[in-house]
């Protein structure tokens, strides 16, 4: 392999001097993607600690004040509170549900399987404010909308499958052989679950929870549609103090939206650890033909 | 008993299969039950009979001008999406210091969710942001260009958050692709716009489908940012708009599910006509995963 690849390297060198032009305009636009992007998330930053900000490149004067009022005001902690419980719930419930289902649609053929494994794309297929208001509607009639469990729920409704989709690789990776060596011991199904399966799928596992923890914190239509006053997540909470915009100060807002980004990067570096970021998008693509 | 037990365990059928029990019952409670609801409370309005909130949809030019502001949104986002990843994943597969460093900072968007990029772009877009202030000291422009609520601050957010998407994407489609056939094409004497437009562009078709589906979906779906960086009463009142103003302003859910069933059709069809095209193309291996 490493024969083959030192020659591919010298000839992408070689191709690289001859298009130029592209590779300007390749880099250029990644470049220009990326000041883009610092010039978003610097400016929410810096605004986030200047004293007042209007007509000027950077503010007069800097100040931290803004943390401690959006802390106060946005009654933060609990806001926080509830993002950690429900994502915690989310995870370990669309976990126990969907490791299960994806070990037997990844090792299994049986009647009507098609139908099944399209059932739980669907989900992620659908945008969620499309059977977020009908499952909205349902919640409310059933009196669980508004509380943490209506949250709950709603979030499950794309991480089950979310979590079924990520885990089926991992599963596959898993040598057959190891769990009829252990049926031939004498294992049942759940010791040869939680004795041989478990173990070896900790890193998927680890992968999926973590995956599914970042778009839960993430996740605002469904629960914008059914939290309460109580049960609103950070997003949530940051959306509200956003559109009712002039009663609050514009750097309070912005504040908390800083205190939002660094909570996501922290999730995002210790997701990072454990995964390959083309696993985070390619996920749907271990269709079966 | 024991006989159709065998039976049935010869076609696959046996008690494993109870470990699907608590997913598929997830899903048909939370997502098949509730849609199958909300397609029932579309058909009893409060009136115009079986069809009428369908009627009030589409004879309002208001509510249903909302699919065509969407599509004219998320469709040139989408695209817009799909076409810059090509040339820069194509050029950036394969290894070179500091991949891994460019695929982490492309996660950064996708996690910042449509808020918190919402939040920044009016910020860095507005009359008085750094873009404006930049383009103004270089004398590019006079007076600051609008660029927040209205049709483009919705297109910016879109593409912030949708380009890694689409590019972590196609990267991962394009690494896929067997190296060795392009370089057989090297060879035999094909030059850079032969072996791409003849042998990995064709291999990146079905890739290629999926990821514009997928990056469709994301901005076809799109709420927040249409409301907060967008003009939501007027060129960016999104279908998805619509559809939240029926349900929890006007507390009309039978018209507010029509919606819902217009708004699922019409991206379930754009997908069907994506697939549709691309499966004229070539189907089969491509010499690797994807």
């Amino acid at each position: 392999m490493t024969a083959i690849a030192v020659p591919a390297q010298e000839t992408r060198r070689r191709f690289r001097i001859a298009a130029s032009p592209g590779a300007w305009l390749v880099w250029g636009s990644v470049t220009f993607f990326f000041l883009m992007l610092a010039g978003i998330i610097g400016s929410v930053v810096v605004s986030s600690f200047g004293r007042r900000w209007f007509d000027t490149w950077l503010p007069e004067s800097w100040t931290t004040q803004w943390y401690g009022q959006a802390w106060h005001e946005f009654t933060l902690l609990d806001v926080l509170i509830v993002t950690v419980e429900v994502s915690l719930l989310v995870v370990g419930i669309s976990v126990l549900v969907g490791v299960p289902a994806s070990y037997v649609l990844a090792r299994r053929t049986f009647p009507g399987r098609r139908v099944v494994y399209l059932l739980f794309l669907l989900p992620i297929l659908m945008p969620p404010i499309t059977y977020g208001i009908p499952l909205a509607t349902v919640l409310y009639k059933y009196g669980l909308a508004g509380h943490m469990a209506g949250v709950v729920l709603a979030n499950l409704v794309p991480s089950i499958p979310f979590v079924i989709l990520t885990m089926t690789p991992f599963i596959e990776q898993v040598d057959p052989a190891i769990e009829r060596a252990a049926r031939m011991c004498g294992a049942r199904t759940w010791q040869v679950f939680l004795r041989i399966l478990a173990p070896l799928l900790v890193p998927g596992i680890l992968a999926a929870s973590i995956l599914v923890l970042v778009r839960t914190v993430g996740m605002f239509e469904l629960t914008f549609l059914t939290a309460g006053p109580e049960s609103q997540t950070l997003v949530v909470a940051l959306y509200y103090t956003m559109s009712a915009a002039g009663i609050r100060a514009q750097q309070s807002v912005d504040a908390m939206a800083v205190i939002y980004t660094s909570m996501m990067l922290v999730l995002l570096v210790i997701a990072l650890r454990f995964v390959n970021p083309t696993q985070l998008v390619a996920r749907v693509k271990e269709e079966p033909q | 008993m024991t006989a159709l037990r065998h039976r049935l365990a010869e076609r696959g059928v046996d008690r494993q299969l109870l470990l699907l029990v608590p997913g598929l019952l997830c899903v048909l409670t939370l997502f098949v039950y509730p849609f199958a609801y909300g397609v029932g409370l579309s058909f009893q309005p409060t009136h115009g009979g079986v069809l009428g909130a369908y009627k009030d949809f589409f004879t309002d030019a208001y509510q249903r001008d909302t699919i065509g502001t969407t599509l004219q949104l998320s469709l040139p986002a989408a695209f817009l999406n799909v076409a810059a990843s090509v040339p820069i994943a194509y050029r950036m597969r394969g290894r070179f210091r500091g991949k891994r460093l460019l695929t982490t900072l492309l996660v950064v968007p996708i996690t910042l969710g449509t808020v918190l990029t919402a939040e920044g772009l009016l910020n860095f877009l507005g009359p008085t942001g750094w873009l404006n202030r930049t383009l103004m000291s270089a004398g590019i422009i006079d007076a600051p260009v609008r660029l927040t609520n209205n049709y483009w601050g919705v297109f910016f957010s879109l593409v912030i958050t949708g380009f890694p998407f689409a590019f972590l994407l196609i990267l991962s489609y394009l690494s896929g692709i067997d190296p060795t056939l392009e370089r057989a094409a090297a060879t035999l004497g094909a030059g850079w716009w032969p072996r791409f437009h003849r042998i990995t562009l064709p291999l990146l078709a079905p890739g290629l489908a999926t990821t514009f589906c997928l990056t469709f979906v994301l901005a076809f779906s799109v709420f927040p940012s249409a409301i907060l960086v967008g003009d939501p009463a007027g060129t960016t009142r999104v279908i998805s708009i619509a559809a939240y103003h029926a349900a929890y302003e006007s507390y009309d859910y039978p018209l507010a599910s029509a919606i819902a069933v217009v708004m699922g059709v019409v991206e379930l069809a754009v997908v069907a006509a994506v697939l549709g095209v691309r499966s004229l193309f070539y189907t089969g291996s491509t010499g690797g995963k994807g």
